[in-house]
């Protein structure tokens, strides 16, 4: 049965009717339709539903939709405001970070949950944390290396400034 | 009967979900993603525990490590008191899954799942750890061994939850480490694991613990391992009868992930570099965690 939840996403509040063992990827996907989000093992081992609650990588086809009540989550769709891109995703773009692009909201979702950690990740500090996202491709250097170019970026303050045209 | 779901904020109102048959889910890594993989479906009745306040806490005190049910591996793996004093735990948590998983696997569900290729459990079981069961009519504490009975069982009721794990620190100048053997570098199970915890007294060992991991039905100590070590000095020749020990206490699976033989030779690869790091730790080496990539990762 149905039970009324909250869920709040990308800012946004939505009141909905939540099946008890709904995922959070189902509910967001289909009763919200925010498609951003993959499914596409769905039992948490490719990483492409990923999204961030509070802040965290979660994989959404494995995490009830009931357990994110009361808490922030954000799709691809919120990593940037509409019609505009995040530094990262203008960065995967640069680099050929983007074949089939299946794999890319959840690849986002993961690095911008890296780059948020205090310090600059190393090369093989961003390659374990996208362990947890397959890309079918195997277009990784090009991802690999967007990371890191945003990595650096934000570390010369300066730097990226110019390279944002502010 | 319909599926349900109850969002517990308290301890009191999640035993008394559990005692009118709830299932306890934390951070789902286990539960969930096994529904998804169909090894048994979701329970009809959950009832949720994430938002326990007082579970989620860690307290390091002058001579002991409290951590709740829902401290996570990321917590666990970045925690100073568990670095230097439970290096063996470090290990094991930094290794789990994916930063996803690390993010939201909990140590009460990783325990309570009972895998006998689980991460935490050697690293708990060799340092001593036991945990605090409650459930609606009481209390108990039990050791891990005493808890883990079995792949996929515990001693717990099922109307008891797990709230938290306690380790007395051990002395300074012990040394810990756990190691696996894997294919790849994440987002792996453990093909075969070990633990290792040792301290010396001058230059032969005084204390020495030893445990494998997806060797057996439960994570078990190898008491033949251990006493091979005490009063030695963690040399090769030591090392390699307990390596031997541990190999002869192994009774693993054959599975589509490694063959019985095949796990049963690695034992011995496990067992012999989990012991050089804990006597190297035991003896001030800085030898960085995760041990399994730091004592040279694949098979050798
Ligand atoms: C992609 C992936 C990779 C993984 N890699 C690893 C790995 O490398 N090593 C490893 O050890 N594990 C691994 N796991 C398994 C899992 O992430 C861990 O075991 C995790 O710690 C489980 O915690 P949880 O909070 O998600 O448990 P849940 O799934 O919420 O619960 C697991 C079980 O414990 C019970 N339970 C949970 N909390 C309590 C409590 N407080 N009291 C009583 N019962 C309780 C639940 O009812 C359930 O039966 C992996 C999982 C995935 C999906």
């Amino acid at each position: 049965m149905r039970v009324a939840a909250t869920l709040k996403v990308n800012g946004t509040l939505y009141p909905l009717e939540i099946e008890p063992h709904a995922s959070l990827l189902r509910a967001v996907r289909e009763q919200i339709a925010l498609t951003g989000a993959k499914e596409g093992c769905d039992d948490s081992e490719c990483g492409a539903c990923m999204m961030l609650l509070d802040g965290e990588p979660v994989n959404s086809c494995s995490y009830l939709a009931l357990q994110a009540q009361g808490r922030e989550v954000t799709t691809v769709e919120g990593l940037a405001p509409p019609g505009e891109l995040s530094d990262l995703q203008r960065a995967f773009l640069e680099h050929g970070g983007v074949q089939c692009g299946f794999c890319t909201p959840g690849m986002l979702i993961s690095a911008t949950a890296l780059l948020r950690r205090p310090g600059t990740p190393s090369e093989e500090e961003v390659r374990t944390a996208l362990a947890g996202n397959l890309c079918r491709c195997t277009g990784y250097e090009g991802i690999v290396n967007a990371v890191l170019a945003v990595a650096r970026s934000r570390s010369e303050p300066l730097e990226s400034a110019r390279t944002r045209g502010a | 009967m319909s599926a349900s779901l109850r969002v517990a904020s308290t301890v009191e109102e999640a035993v008394h979900e559990l005692a009118a048959g709830a299932r306890p889910v934390a951070g789902g890594t286990d539960l969930v993603v096994g529904a998804r993989q169909g090894k048994a479906p979701l329970p009809q009745r959950l009832v949720a525990i994430h938002r326990i306040e007082k579970l989620r806490r860690i307290a390091a005190h002058d001579q002991s490590l409290r951590m709740g049910a829902l401290v996570t591996h990321a917590e666990l793996a970045a925690n100073p008191t568990v670095r230097s004093r439970l290096t063996a735990l470090a290990d094991a948590c930094v290794i789990v899954g994916s930063h996803a998983t690390r993010a939201f696997g909990t140590i009460g569900g990783n325990l309570m799942n009972a895998s006998p290729a689980m991460e935490t459990g050697g690293p708990l079981l060799c340092l001593d750890a036991t945990v605090a069961l409650r459930s609606a009519s009481g209390a108990r504490r039990v050791g891990i061994a005493e808890l883990l009975a079995g792949p996929g069982q515990t001693t717990a009721a099922p109307d008891e939850l797990l709230e938290e794990v306690y380790v007395a620190l051990p002395p300074t100048d012990t040394g810990s480490s756990y190691v696996r053997l894997e294919y790849r570098r994440a987002m792996e199970i453990a093909v075969v694991g070990a633990t290792a915890v040792i301290r010396f007294d001058g230059d032969r060992i005084a204390h020495a613990r030893v445990a494998i991991t997806a060797l057996a039905p439960t994570i078990r100590r190898v008491p033949d391992a251990e006493a091979a070590l005490v009063g030695s000095d963690a040399g090769t020749e030591a090392a390699q009868i307990a390596a031997r020990a541990v190999a002869a206490a192994s009774e693993p699976i054959s599975d589509i992930r490694a063959s019985s033989r095949y796990r049963t030779a690695m034992a011995t690869v496990v067992a012999r570099r989990a012991i050089a790091v804990a006597a190297a730790r035991a003896k001030g080496e800085d030898i960085p965690v995760p041990a399994s990539t730091a004592s040279g990762g694949g098979p050798r």
